[in-house]
Formats: structure tokens, sequence, C-alpha cells
């Protein structure tokens, strides 16, 4: 199964060492993620290991293993401080020095799954230049609130905007939790769709069959797409007459405008829309 | 078990020499080199004159050199050593 997940259509693998092995076979787990990491070829996906916490042997166990491949970046599970992730860094920064591995080179994702994770998203966020990622946990979350996960997620409304506005704070990405119900793939769209008009950069999934609608509500429409692309035109035609004001259709753009343009066309791009025009606007 | 995996079994031999008893679906094709990349990973380890009994699916190297790794550490009822074995 491993060998197999370059072949699935997504962005990113994460390799799970932590709640999805039993405590019997952790070991096992983690000579074969290693190896297979180092001897397999997984073209252009960004590479994730989640380590068991790093208070348990298995964890550092995990943390020497990973680190030596030089190809992943390390998910912490139960992020609860900044302390964490100064912790897992420290670790992560030895491993490197003891094994002639640049420093800095091995990335961090830290996973956010209580309410005192929440609390400090922006702290946790802010804690290492390694971070590229922050991302809710929600089963655990939710557990700690001491409610239940529903169809709307008004639960975790709160978590996820903590956890949004530190990932922009820190200037790194924002993921959002799994969708467990395989079956269900209009609630997928709908939760997708949320956390999209939120501001989060992704989500994670649990099934192959799931990154097809995660794609398709990430992926500009064509009215947004085409909308950006008149907007930048725009800015060059002004720029080359010298105007410092710019506007489309009798409406001002300002800088908010032109960034968001500047996103779709890269989101556009990242998701591989053909559109000719774009390469004469866009940097 | 699974296609494309192998099962390891270590068990003390009274001799010097790695014994290897292996079942597998690339018997004809690959069994010379799985019995090679078995002993190879355990002298890496430093170890020598046990038995083993493999039963293989078609798995490949990587993942040989997996169980063989994790089946003589829990043999030998102790965790790798990442920091030595690196030295």
């Amino acid at each position: 199964m491993i060998k197999d997940a370059a072949i699935y259509d997504v962005d990113s693998i994460m390799f799970d060492l932590e709640d999805s092995v039993s405590p019997a076979e952790k070991d096992a787990a983690r000579f074969l993620v290693y190896e297979e990491l180092t001897a397999l070829d997984f073209r252009d996906k960004e590479l994730i290991v989640r380590v068991n916490a790093l208070n348990t042997q298995n964890g550092i166990d995990d943390l020497e293993a990973m680190v030596r491949t030089k190809k992943v970046a390390i998910r912490l599970p139960k992020t609860e401080s900044a302390q964490d992730i100064i912790d897992c860094e420290r670790e992560i920064e030895r491993i490197e020095k003891e094994n002639g591995i640049p420093v800095g080179v091995t990335k961090m994702v830290a996973a956010v799954e209580s309410a005192s994770g929440v609390l400090n998203a922006r702290e946790i966020a802010l804690a290492s230049k390694r971070l590229i990622a922050i991302a809710l946990g929600a089963e655990d979350y939710v557990t700690d609130l001491k409610t239940t996960r529903s169809p709307e997620g008004i639960e975790l409304l709160f978590g996820r905007s903590m956890i949004l506005l530190a990932a922009r704070a820190a200037g790194i990405d924002a993921i959002d939790t799994v969708y467990s119900d395989i079956n269900n793939e209009e609630g997928l769209r709908a939760e997708t769709m949320l956390i999209k008009q939120l501001g989060f950069d992704g989500k994670s999934i649990i099934n192959p069959r799931q990154s097809k609608i995660i794609h398709d509500v990430f992926t500009p429409g064509e009215k947004e797409l085409r909308k950006s692309i008149a907007i930048m035109k725009a800015i060059k035609e002004a720029h080359a007459r010298g105007s410092g004001v710019i506007s489309l259709n009798g409406k001002m753009i300002d800088k908010p405008i032109v960034l968001r343009a500047e996103r779709t066309l890269a989101l556009a791009k990242a998701a591989g829309v053909k559109f000719e025009e774009a390469d004469s606007v866009c940097a | 078990m699974e296609s494309s995996d192998i099962i390891i079994e270590l068990s003390p031999e009274n001799s010097s020499k790695t014994i290897i008893d292996l079942t597998s679906s690339v018997y004809k094709q690959f069994g010379e080199h799985i019995r090679n990349l078995i002993s190879e990973t355990l002298l890496e380890m430093g170890i020598n004159g046990v038995r083993v009994k493999a039963v293989d699916k078609g798995a490949l190297d990587c993942v040989i050199r997996a169980r063989v790794r994790a089946a003589a550490c829990r043999a030998a009822e102790t965790s790798y050593d990442w920091r030595g074995a690196s030295k």
C-alpha cells in the first residue's frame, strides 16, 4: 500500500505511525515507512510522517528514522503549546547534525487536537521556522470539548478560526481535518466549501476517492478566473501608461483585490487549469 | 498476509551459519536474491547463526529489509539503535 501511494491524485501523502498503528506493530511500521521512503520514488508529492508523541520512546525512534530519510516533514500530533514544537525541533536538529544533514531541511506540521492547543494556536504556529502548516484534528478536539461532530460543524468554528488566524499570522498553511464518512460525497463537498470560504488552504482525506471533490472545490471556476485575468490585465495596462490609479469596469482596484486575483491564478495554475492569457499577465 | 509482503520468523541455530527456509511466490525468479538480501540485512545488524523462516508474497527489497530488521529486534527483545547504526 505504501508503494502505491504516489499514483493517487493528491498533493501530499501522510504516513501515519501514530493512532492508526497498534502498539505491537509500531516498530515494524517505522521500519517499513523508513525503508520504503528511502528506496521508492514518490514523484512530486509532498511527504509527511505523523510520529508518535515525543514523550514516548516510539516518538523519539520515529524521529531518528524519519529525519534520516531527508524526504519528509514531521507532523507532530496533539500539539498543545509552542514548547512542544521547540522540543521537537531540538530533537530534529540534533539528528540532522549527527547525520550530516543540512540543518533546517526537515520541515514540520503542527496538529492541534485539543482546547489548549487551539487557544495556543498562534504561539504554536510562530514557534519554528520549520513549520509549513498547522492542522486541525477534529475527533480528539471535539472529544476534549465534550461534544460531538455535527454536519454543520458549528462546534468546530472557533477551533478552525483560531487555527486559520494562527496560520496567517505565521505565513504558513492551514489544513482542515478529515471527513470520516467516505460514502457521503455531498457532506464532504459542503464541508470543503465551508472551510474554503473560511480561508483554509487544504483538507486532509482518508480515502483517495475524496481527492477529486476537494480539488474541484478549491479549483477556481471559469467566472472567477476570467475576473482575475481581467484584473491583472488592467494592472499591467495601468503600469504601462504610468498610471497609479487602476480601475476595471468603473471600479477601483486596490491591493487586496490584486492579491486575491494573484492567489486565484496561482491556484488555477497549481490545479493544472489551462488559461493562455494568464501567462501574459502573471509574473 | 497481504500480497507484496513477507513474514519473517527467527529462531536460534546451533551453528555460525544463517539458515534460511524460504517459501516465495517468485521463488524461481528471485529466490536466491531474497536469501542473499535476508542474510545481508542480518549481517549488517551483526547477526549470524540464526534460522530464518521466510514466507514471501512478492515483497520489494525495501519491505524485506524492513521485516527482517523488525524481526531481528523483536527476537533480541531490543529497540533498534538508530544512533549507533549511523556510526
